[in-house]
């Protein structure tokens, strides 16, 4: 994809590197639902945030791109410490994908006309992304109507169409079958291929190794294990992790 | 009641035969009604709107006054918007009083709170499903309303059809802000009142169900646009 | 799609809000408009529409009638929200004279009060000889009397009577001496319903068209006199009245044009109200 031209692109900020220290997120009854996360994101290609239900991996995703304030700790983007306010090349992929109630065209366009593209250079640019992601069949098609898996094909499609710096993915396979899911693994590889960086949370063994070239793993709030994929399914070093790739941790 | 049946054919007879007087009266309650409910559309929406995606203090206060201010007795704003209005009210400068300007003014303050309320109702729903991607696309404020408001669409339609039934129906207020003059401020629903007093029971039961019939072609018409938008194209 | 559906949302929203416009500048103050407060009896029976239209022929003055009860007729009128009275309470328009609100008053034209009831009569009014006895066989029969209750010309006179008959009807106020709390219409309206007399101006009654069972029990008699008469609202209180075009409406009623004109007109071929100004009064 080509990088973007609008007007507003000048105004963009950059985000990467993130950086968060002691990162902490304490919950409406007091409970550490993220304890002192230290982590800190640049570079390329995958990174999966692996972990049991309720271990803060969402929660995670959210404090990396500042939909969700910290309670303690530190995080900055690029070195500031704020991202309100700012045009942020950013794709969010949710878990249950979130299509505006126009056709699939106006879902991608209207996430550029954000951008400051103009009319003309916005469709454009949308058809090519619809044609990349081969949903180009898919345009006038009522978004909202498609099938769970179609949308969220659209929902990457959207996401990436701004030319993301990173692109954080909140299992986004989750309710899919397994012909969908692997058309979005291929997705997820092809923007990978193109450089964009990659936060997938997810909590499929066999989908975190497929993708993974890093792996984060959370245990109750807590990082426990950050390292290379292919060292982390060798052999984890905590308990948890190990009991968690063996498929005995649930909770 | 047969008599009822009588007058139910002599008011259409009358709006068939093209009777400028009553046709003046259905386009004036249409016009006054509309005034308001779009005056109230223009502000109650984005308010509503606000309402559903801001969380600040003071909030709540907004909407249980709000949600008060729905029962609103027509009689009480009719009597404020006169006071307000009458020649030694503070706006009794502009000369407003017994205009159609003036019922305008008195349905707008009945029919907001209620467009206000429910709009913030609905709208709350679409601000749960999309304030992260809103967020995420770094959209301001306004930006994120005017999306909402937008993509709310369909279900807001039934908002102002609420607003426009409580206007049209409303007697209390147009009647002492307007004063009721024949061809200046006489509405369907004050010429009902009037027809009534007069003993033309027969009449004013005619112009009620031409009043109702009106109603139900514009909820009608409206309903139809929507579900032909939603059918097309989203749900 | 979604261009089509704003296209036709901004078309509606743009001919409301061109109508709303429209009002605006057609409502902006007029010299050649005139507010007349005057009472439901001469505005639902058709006289005012009748008389009007010949005054607006003649000198090309509209005049916009808000028709309410004499006493918030005054009220209004009071405010500066009116030019000219047409009411019909002598001693409160003498007073609002007094007090500075009008210019000055002048007897217009009179009509009678009359009793009205169900036709068997429970009280046997029929047969009573002064208003006085007719209103005690009411409240001795405790039969139900429907009071308009609503401080206007008619309520006033009522309350008269009872007051020269020597009774008070308060205590009885929720039993069989009942107050309705609403317009003329509306009271005869409920009257019939509740098969309960009352007092009504004739002109009201003859132009109502639902009387069903309800007839004429009691009249003719000289305490029932109901008479009439017109007020300029003192542009010395109220410097945005119509004074010239007041003075010319107060001028035509009582020049032999406005006389004769409120004598031609007619209900079922009754007269209904019996024009009494003093030729050749004139206000400036």
């Amino acid at each position: 994809m080509q990088p973007l031209d609008g007007d507003r692109h000048a105004l963009e900020r950059q985000v990467l590197p993130i950086v968060a220290e002691g990162t902490t997120f304490v919950g409406t009854e007091g409970q550490r639902l993220l304890d002192q996360v230290d982590l800190t994101i640049a570079g390329s290609g995958i990174l999966v945030v692996m972990g049991p239900n309720g271990a803060g991996k969402s929660l995670l995703l959210r404090i990396l791109t500042g939909l969700v304030p910290i309670t303690h700790g530190k995080i900055s983007w690029a070195g500031q410490s704020s991202l309100v306010g700012n045009v942020r090349r950013i794709g969010f992929v949710f878990q249950k994908p979130v299509m505006f109630r126009r056709t699939v065209m106006e879902n991608m366009t209207f996430v550029l006309r954000q951008f400051g593209l103009s009319k003309d250079d916005a469709q454009h640019r949308a058809e090519r992304a619809l044609i990349d992601a081969d949903l180009h069949h898919l345009s006038d098609a009522p978004a909202r109507r498609l099938s769970g898996g179609e949308q969220q094909r659209v929902a990457i499609a959207r996401a990436r169409v701004i030319d993301p710096e990173i692109l954080f993915l909140d299992e986004p396979t989750a309710h899919l079958d397994p012909a969908s899911t692997a058309i979005i693994e291929k997705m997820i590889l092809d923007a990978k291929a193109r450089g964009t960086r990659i936060i997938h949370v997810t909590h499929d063994l066999g989908q975190a190794k497929r993708l993974a070239d890093d792996i984060v793993f959370l245990h109750l709030g807590k990082l426990v294990e950050h390292g290379n994929a292919e060292t982390f399914f060798a052999g984890p070093k905590s308990k948890a992790a190990q009991a968690f790739v063996a498929g005995d941790l649930v909770i | 009641m047969n008599d009822g049946q009588s007058t139910f054919l002599d008011a259409f007879r009358l709006l068939a035969s093209g009777n400028s007087e009553l046709w003046n009266i259905v386009l004036l309650s249409l016009q006054v009604t509309g005034g308001a409910v779009l005056i109230a559309t223009l502000i109650g929406l984005p308010l509503g709107a606000i309402l559903a995606f801001k969380r600040f203090r003071g909030r709540n206060a907004i909407l249980i006054l709000l949600s008060a201010l729905m029962g609103l007795p027509p009689v009480v704003v009719g009597l404020l918007v006169y006071l307000a209005l009458s020649n030694v009210g503070p706006l009794g400068v502009l000369g407003l009083l017994y205009t159609p300007s003036a019922m305008v003014i008195a349905q707008t303050i009945l029919v907001l709170p209620i467009i206000a309320a429910l709009s913030r109702q609905v709208v709350e729903d679409y601000a749960a499903e999309y304030h992260e991607q809103l967020a995420i696309m770094g959209l301001s404020t306004w930006a994120s309303i005017r999306t909402l408001i937008f993509e709310a669409r369909h279900s807001l339609l039934v908002v102002l059809l609420a607003g426009f039934g409580r206007a049209i129906a409303e007697v209390g207020a147009v009647m002492i802000v307007g004063g009721n003059i024949a061809h200046l401020t006489r509405t369907m629903t004050t010429a009902i009142a009037l027809e009534t007093s007069r003993g033309n029971l027969a009449l004013a039961l005619g112009l009620g169900v031409v009043l109702i019939t009106l109603s139900v072609i514009i909820n009608a018409v409206l309903m139809a646009v929507r579900r032909s938008e939603t059918r097309l194209s989203y749900i | 799609m979604l261009s089509r559906f704003f296209l036709r949302f901004a078309s509606l929203v743009t001919l409301i809000a061109l109508s709303v416009c429209i009002y605006a500048f057609t409502t902006v103050a007029n010299d050649n408009v005139l507010t007349l407060q005057s009472t439901t009896s001469t505005e639902n029976s058709g006289l005012l529409r009748f008389i009007l239209s010949k005054f607006s022929k003649k000198t090309g003055i509209t005049v916009r009638v808000v028709a309410v009860g004499t006493g918030q007729a005054l009220k209004n009128a009071r405010n500066g929200d009116g030019d000219v009275l047409l009411v019909h309470a002598k001693a409160a328009e003498e007073k609002f004279v007094k007090d500075g609100w009008g210019v000055e008053r002048f007897d217009v034209m009179y009509n009678d009060f009359i009793i009205v009831g169900p036709e068997e009569d429970p009280a046997g009014l029929a047969t009573a000889k002064s208003v006085d006895e007719a209103l005690k066989r009411i409240s001795e029969k405790k039969v139900p009397f429907l009071s308009r209750g609503d401080d206007s010309g008619t309520h006033k006179a009522e309350r008269r009577l009872w007051t020269a008959a020597g009774i008070d009807p308060t205590p009885a106020s929720g039993t069989w001496y009942r107050e309705a709390g609403s317009g003329m219409g509306a009271t005869i309206n409920t009257a019939i319903g509740m098969r309960a007399y009352l007092l009504t101006d004739r002109a009201t009654w003859i132009s109502y068209q639902n009387k069903t069972q309800h007839k004429v029990l009691f009249e003719g008699n000289p305490q029932l006199f109901n008479q009439y008469g017109i007020i300029q609202v003192n542009p010395a209180h109220h410097p945005r009245v119509n004074a010239k075009a007041a003075a010319q409406l107060i001028n035509w009623i009582l020049s032999k044009d406005g006389q004769e004109a409120i004598a031609a007109f007619k209900v079922h071929g009754h007269q209904l109200f019996y024009p009494n100004a003093k030729v050749q009064e004139t206000v400036n």
